[in-house]
């Protein structure tokens, strides 16, 4: 497992593209939408004065969707290329196989939450909880990694192509922008939005992150973050592994 | 003359056919924009309660004008994908050589990303009307909001196709991809320019869609402004982009 895990953190880190961009991206809208949302920071109930700490908590969920798309995009290259074939020929266990292959995807989510709070602790944002709460966010960072890669996993072992996990980007996409993103969602005016957003578990991470960063320690916000990305996680990896027999067949 | 009509006809023939019959190709296409309408128009609807955000026709107009933009810009982008995948797979190398006169291959991109536009246009303006969208412009203005996206669409694939004849690569998406994206949203792109401040509002002054932008809003309230500047800096950009196509595709002549 520790060797899969190795190769999934050096693999990677040998794509540029798989590391630079889940970096560079967020962190560009981050700047785009603070610079030209601010003005929503003057309505009537708005949490913060700072939009760039309200909007701080995107980047952690761009970054998941980076994570599911590297995870799953590696793995069905896995399938593709008949690699996987080779592993079912060792004794190696499927949980291990899966453990492993989320290595890089986890670390790359630990580093890409350092520097989203580098560039917020940079852009004059001190997070509300504190240095504990910092510790809390790498946490919920990590799982959010881990669950999303996981459903990448999921997606790859089911279709076995590269080209299918990747066009799950969009759907995720709207999940993230049909969601208090941009906006609370108790100052959404629009009825059938506020009620999508309500609905979209998405809201609640993004809640989660913002409380420890504009709030300090909301447990109503931790509770609902943390047991959303463990439901997500725990469904996503059973679902993945059911999936590994029919690739792993021996 | 006629043999490069000739060579853009059978371009674009071909590349419409391709998309128009391909699902994967045609509703991302339709659906982005509309996409983006929801999220910005119904997300951030309270906007209009900003203080200082004065447009008449409400925040559903003014987003939609953006959206319009960008999937004319988009537009022109996803078509220079088209030419990318081209070149990867070896069909261009083949136009380049059986077709007499090559300008007509960059005009037959340039005439298939404006046809292509045009339905995505029509259907996004069909919401726009589905779900209240109030128009204050008459029989002029509003054609001309039209007329300057079609140019941003023009300039938008030039751009693309400039860039898919050098790399000649799939991988030169991004590169087509990310200033059309940072032109785009480092105009004004959720309130009016005045209520912008700081860095962003010292980047939408001298970004020229800044006023294709402010012009297009003005089109659509009936209330033109800016529109020399606008239609100068859309036209700018298209002749612009037109030379950057024309030495791309000297460079993918040389390269063989």
């Amino acid at each position: 497992m520790l060797l899969l895990a190795r190769r999934s953190v050096v693999r990677t880190w040998r794509q540029p593209a798989a590391t630079v961009f889940p970096l560079l991206f967020p962190i560009l809208l981050l700047a785009v939408n603070s610079g030209g949302l601010r003005a929503e920071t003057h309505l009537p109930g708005f949490p913060t004065h700072s939009f760039v700490a309200f909007a701080l908590a995107v980047p952690f969920i761009q970054g998941a969707l980076f994570a599911t798309m590297n995870a799953g995009t590696d793995l069905a290259r896995d399938v593709e290329t008949g690699f996987l074939n080779r592993l079912s020929l060792t004794p190696l266990r499927g949980a291990a196989l899966l453990a492993g292959q989320l290595g890089g995807v986890i670390a790359l989510g630990v580093i890409q939450a350092c520097f989203y709070l580098a560039v917020g602790f940079a852009a004059g944002v001190r997070p509300k909880a504190g240095a504990a709460g910092v510790v809390l966010l790498l946490v919920f960072a990590a799982l959010i990694a881990l669950s999303f890669g996981a459903l990448g996993a999921w997606a790859a072992l089911r279709t076995g192509s590269a080209e299918a996990v990747q066009s799950l980007f969009p759907v995720f996409f709207v999940f993230l922008f049909i969601s208090s993103m941009n906006i609370p969602r108790n100052l959404i005016a629009t009825t059938w939005f506020r009620d999508a957003a309500t609905a979209n578990p998405v809201s609640y991470l993004l809640e989660c992150v913002r409380s420890l960063i504009i709030t300090g320690w909301d447990g109503e916000a931790l509770g609902l973050g943390f047991g959303i990305v463990v439901v997500i996680g725990v469904t996503a990896l059973t679902l993945a592994a059911r999936s590994l027999p029919k690739r792993l067949a021996r | 003359m006629r043999r490069t009509l000739s060579v853009a006809e059978g371009v674009a023939w071909r590349t419409l056919h391709n998309v128009f019959t391909n699902p994967s190709l045609l509703i991302p296409q339709l659906l982005f924009p509309l996409f983006f309408f929801t999220a910005f128009a119904g997300g951030l609807s309270r906007i209009r309660d900003v203080p200082g955000f004065h447009y008449p026709l409400g925040y559903t107009a003014f987003q939609f004008v953006f959206v319009m933009l960008q999937s004319a810009a988009f537009g022109g982008v996803f078509t220079g994908f088209g030419i990318a995948r081209d070149f990867e797979f070896g069909f261009a190398r083949r136009l380049l050589l059986a077709s007499p006169h090559r300008t007509g291959i960059v005009l037959g991109f340039a005439i298939a990303a404006m046809c292509r536009w045009l339905v995505t246009a029509a259907f996004l303006t069909a919401v726009a009307f589905a779900v209240g969208m109030k128009v204050g412009g008459d029989g002029v203005d509003v054609p001309a909001l039209y007329v300057l996206a079609l140019i941003v669409n023009a300039a938008a694939i030039l751009w693309a196709t400039g860039v898919a004849m050098r790399l000649r690569t799939m991988q030169a998406g991004p590169v087509m991809q990310m200033p059309v994206f940072l032109v785009l949203f480092f105009a004004p792109v959720y309130v009016p320019l005045g209520l912008l401040r700081g860095w962003i509002h010292a980047v939408a002054v001298v970004n020229p869609l800044t006023r294709v932008l402010e012009a297009g809003r003005s089109f659509l309230a009936g209330t033109p402004t800016e529109v020399g500047a606008a239609f100068g800096a859309a036209i700018g950009l298209a002749l612009l982009f037109s030379l950057w196509a024309q030495r791309g595709l000297r460079k993918a002549e040389a390269a063989g």
